[in-house]
């Protein structure tokens, strides 16, 4: 046991510790519901109290059932009921249905909504949770109200603790996940699997060394979007690697970033990639600049950028939209050599035309695993790879099984 | 020979100047080419025909000004829609630079309509940020998340908003959308989740991507850009601007073709000459 | 601890929202959505931090005179003016913004709503000028697609029908376009998305259980 085994093990029982004191005394109770979300409104009176009961000449709504909604976290009831037998197309004697709730069999009963003619089921979605309630369900039409024979309840909405339907979703993610931590593993373990040419990400070294010939500086662009689109992840690890091999070769990069949040973290990236490539003197606050999260001011800039500071190699990695053709074609008239990569498939076909290399899809995450040649982060490249033939292998099943008329399989795989 | 070698060095600003000329000249003298309307646009039409008059319908408009000849003519013509089947509407914006533009839209169109009021036949909720964060939270309760509309009133204070919840409050969800966050992010957070039915409006380059969607039905229908957008107005029987912008849109594409086909053509030949 | 507290909080976070999603119970749908409340806020913050970095850059440009430091002076006094006039219309009309016949909608109109479009409008001319340029048919495969190309384009507007109206029905590239956009483009759309969806997952997954950390920042 190391000397700092003793200090890692003390912040793992205080961050164990704080999350737990976190759960007992702040975790969810009917006090933290109020605490963390503005009451739901379960006040809503949607439609005015139905007037005072006259004999009716239609025949109320009957058999009213009310269950809890399963699969949720007890805020709703679902009510049905059998139409009315005089709601009939085309005679318009009942216009719609109340729908009527109290705390007790004797009430006070408040108006929860209406229905319209023909209907005969209802969501209530104002409901508190673990409370008992009476439901009764009332037709009217012109004037006159036929007041319910019965009254359904008690039935209180309840929490459950796992939605059924998603099933599918947590077995595949299960598999995904299993795959992915245990090809990991092994390539830790000395087992680092082949990954084949990216030409794309080969380019990049390229494309560095050819600007650093030129004396012009590389320009790096991780996408439009925020922190929270994956690709813009994806696109800064990729500028830390970028940013490594340019204080390398002392040549100047300017990172334009839309958002603040992936500004900042662009800025830790850059000063990262020089800090490791030993060159921690040479870099520059200012490679790395915050222009606009509007879309065209972005590019306007950027595009400016590119005429006026003439870069000799692009790199545009992350998520872009309408913009792409704009830079890319903007960096082509300046005789620039240009790599993109980016899983926006609606944009593809622009850097495809445009660009000298591009990253395709899933490329761009493994982009940088590629670079770094990291075992650990290419051993997750394999298990993405071996989830892919599972899919294969279940649409392959599944649609011989939908051929044959057995729809077990896809039931399963639908989710709510 | 020398006219490959002429266009091979051809200074792309004649083709910029070309393509204005075409997409100019049929909005000054139109040219009125018959338009044919697709399953995906009868779907959309069809998914509001379906709504119970009367009912409250979601929009949310998710796009900024840089869309306005793709999306406006949609937005326009389906709040028309609405209006027309006296449905209530509820509208949203998860883009920043959109619900100024969206509130102009709405109002012209509802001036056609004298007897509509806002705060009680529509509502324009405004922006929020937070991307599909909001679109969660809106499931929880809609008031929660936009205590104020756009135009500053109190939300609870709304007539409309008295009948209005969560997404269970709504038959419908009609998304007009540009880029991120939109109809995607409608699809996995909302459609997914709480099963309300849902027609988009995307612009042309995005339009592919939801193909899936329409061909599982979590789409019920989409209008995909300009084209997309005239459809719907030959469907409704209208004449708006989308409908004018198909000439430009015709030539413009021809223009681009031909640009491929020359392009070959020259590329072919002065291979074959070296 | 500048490492390991970031990481288990990106852990912690990351593996209670995956949580939320299969698990419905209040204990975990409560603090989950009150932790994309959070989000929400801590993303209008950090453009405080943008705005900064914009005025920082712009104003040392002009004050040393850099070159093109007369159009940083405009940036940084239609930032400024746009920001205080946005605020004082904000204030006067109780948070609503922007409203009609005030500067705020002046600027949103005649301003931001016709340079964004002016720049969308680019993308017709360089479309143009790129499959001019780049559109080149060297495989068999680029054939195909330079072919597939050609119908949609020409069947997704009026005059692609017009010109092949004299074709039976299945022939027009009406027709042909739609069958390409429901068949081929979709089944390849389809594993495309699929394909760049585990790319996320997997990414998500190296971001939340720290193998991928150099988003941190430092020294490896």
């Amino acid at each position: 046991m190391t000397r700092r085994a003793p200090r890692r093990a003390a912040r793992v029982v205080c961050a164990t510790v704080l999350v737990l004191a976190w759960f007992a005394g702040g975790a969810p109770s009917a006090r933290a519901q109020e605490r963390f979300v503005i009451v739901p409104d379960s006040t809503a009176a949607a439609t005015p109290a139905p007037p005072p009961p006259a004999p009716a000449s239609f025949a109320p709504p009957t058999g009213l059932l009310v269950h809890d909604v399963p699969n949720d976290g007890g805020r709703a009831l679902e009510l049905t009921w059998s139409p009315s037998v005089d709601d009939v197309p085309g005679h318009g004697r009942v216009t719609g249905y109340y729908i009527e709730r109290a705390p007790s069999p004797g009430g006070p009963w408040s108006a929860v909504d209406s229905t319209l003619a023909r209907s005969s089921q209802y969501v209530d979605g104002s409901v508190l949770r673990d409370v008992d309630y009476y439901y009764r369900v009332s037709a009217f039409g012109d004037g006159e109200v036929a007041p319910a024979r019965s009254i359904t309840g008690p039935v209180r909405a309840t929490s459950q603790w796992f939605n059924a339907t998603r099933a599918s979703v947590l077995a595949f993610m299960l598999l995904f996940f299993t795959f992915v931590l245990y090809f990991t593993a092994s390539a830790q373990a000395g087992r680092k699997p082949f990954v084949r040419r990216i030409a794309g990400v080969d380019a990049i070294e390229e494309a560095i060394g050819r600007a650093t010939e030129m004396g012009r500086p590389v320009l790096f662009v991780p996408g439009i979007s925020d922190i929270d689109e994956l690709q813009t992840v994806a696109g800064l690890v990729i500028l830390e690697n970028v940013a490594k091999v340019t204080a390398r070769y002392e040549t100047p990069i300017r990172v334009p970033v839309t958002y603040p949040i992936p500004f900042t973290i662009a800025e830790e990236m850059v000063r990262s990639g020089y800090l490791n490539a030993g060159r921690a003197d040479q870099y520059d606050p200012d490679s790395v600049r915050f222009i606009s999260p509007e879309q065209f001011a972005y590019v306007a800039a950027v595009t400016g950028m590119m005429l006026r500071d003439k870069p000799a190699a692009h790199i545009f990695m992350g998520s872009f939209f309408a913009e792409s053709l704009l830079l890319a074609e903007t960096g082509f008239s300046t005789g620039a050599i240009q790599v993109a990569g980016t899983a926006n498939v609606h944009q593809l076909p622009f850097f495809v035309v445009a660009c000298d290399y591009t990253l395709i899809g899933e490329e761009l995450f493994a982009a940088s695993a590629y670079l770094s040649g990291e075992p650990r982060l290419v051993g997750g490249l394999k298990g993405a790879d071996l989830i892919k033939v599972v899919i294969i292998i279940v649409v392959v099943v599944g649609s011989a099984l939908e051929t044959f008329g057995l729809h077990g399989l896809t039931q399963w795989l639908a989710t709510q | 020979m020398w006219l490959a070698t002429w266009l091979s060095n051809l200074d792309r600003r004649w083709l910029f100047l070309v393509m204005g000329v075409l997409v100019l000249e049929p909005l000054l003298f139109p040219l009125s080419l018959p338009l044919r309307v697709t399953p995906p646009v009868h779907g959309f039409a069809a998914a509001i025909d379906s709504v119970p008059a009367g009912s409250t319908v979601l929009m949310s408009c998710d796009y900024d000004p840089a869309s306005i000849p793709e999306l406006v003519p949609m937005t326009r013509t389906a709040f028309r829609h609405l209006l027309s089947r006296r449905c209530k509407i509820v509208i949203t914006c998860l883009w920043s630079g959109g619900p100024g533009l969206v509130d102009s839209v709405t109002s012209e169109v509802a001036r056609e309509f004298p007897d509509r009021r806002y705060g009680v036949d529509w509502v324009n909720l405004g922006y929020k940020s937070g991307n599909e964060a909001v679109m969660v939270l809106m499931g929880q309760g809609i008031r929660n998340v936009f205590p104020r509309d756009f135009r500053g009133n109190a939300v609870a204070t709304l007539p409309i908003m008295r009948s209005v919840r969560d997404y269970t409050s709504f038959p419908l969800l009609v998304n007009i959308s540009a880029g991120y966050p939109g109809t995607k992010e409608w699809v996995q957070q909302v459609q997914a989740r709480f099963h309300l039915p849902m027609v988009a409006g995307v612009t042309a380059v995005s339009a592919p991507e939801f193909y899936p969607y329409l061909q599982s039905h979590q789409l019920r229908g989409m209008l995909g850009g300009m084209a997309g957008a005239a459809e719907y107005e030959v469907a409704r029987g209208e004449k708006g601007t989308a409908s004018k912008g198909m000439d430009a849109q015709s030539l413009g594409h021809l223009f681009v073709a031909l640009c491929i086909v020359v392009g070959n053509v020259v590329s072919f030949l002065q291979r074959r000459r070296s | 601890m500048k490492r390991e507290v970031p990481l288990f909080i990106t852990g912690a976070i990351g593996l209670f929202m995956i949580l939320s999603f299969f698990v419905p119970h209040h204990w975990v749908s409560v603090p989950a959505d009150f932790l994309q409340a959070c989000a929400v806020i801590v993303v209008a913050f950090g453009y405080v931090l943008g705005g900064a970095n914009v005025l920082r850059v712009n104003l040392e440009g002009i004050s040393r005179r850099e070159r093109g430091w007369g159009y940083k002076i405009v940036l940084v006094v239609s930032l400024l003016g746009t920001v205080a006039i946005g605020i004082a219309d904000g204030l006067r009309h109780n948070g609503s913004f922007p409203v009609e016949g005030t500067p705020s909608k002046w600027i949103y109109d005649n301003l931001y709503a016709t340079m964004s479009g002016t720049m969308f409008a680019l993308l017709a001319f360089f479309i143009a000028s790129a499959a001019f340029r780049a559109f080149r048919i060297r495989t068999f495969d680029a054939g195909l697609l330079a072919v597939a190309a050609l119908i949609v384009m020409l069947g997704r507007v009026p005059v692609g029908d017009v010109a092949t109206s004299w074709l039976p029905e299945w022939l027009r590239l009406g027709t042909l376009q739609q069958w390409i956009m429901d068949v081929p483009q979709n089944a390849s759309k389809r594993a495309i998305l699929i394909g760049a969806a585990l790319g996320v997952m997997a990414t998500g997954l190296r971001v939340i259980l720290g193998i991928e950390r150099s988003y941190l920042g430092g020294e490896d």
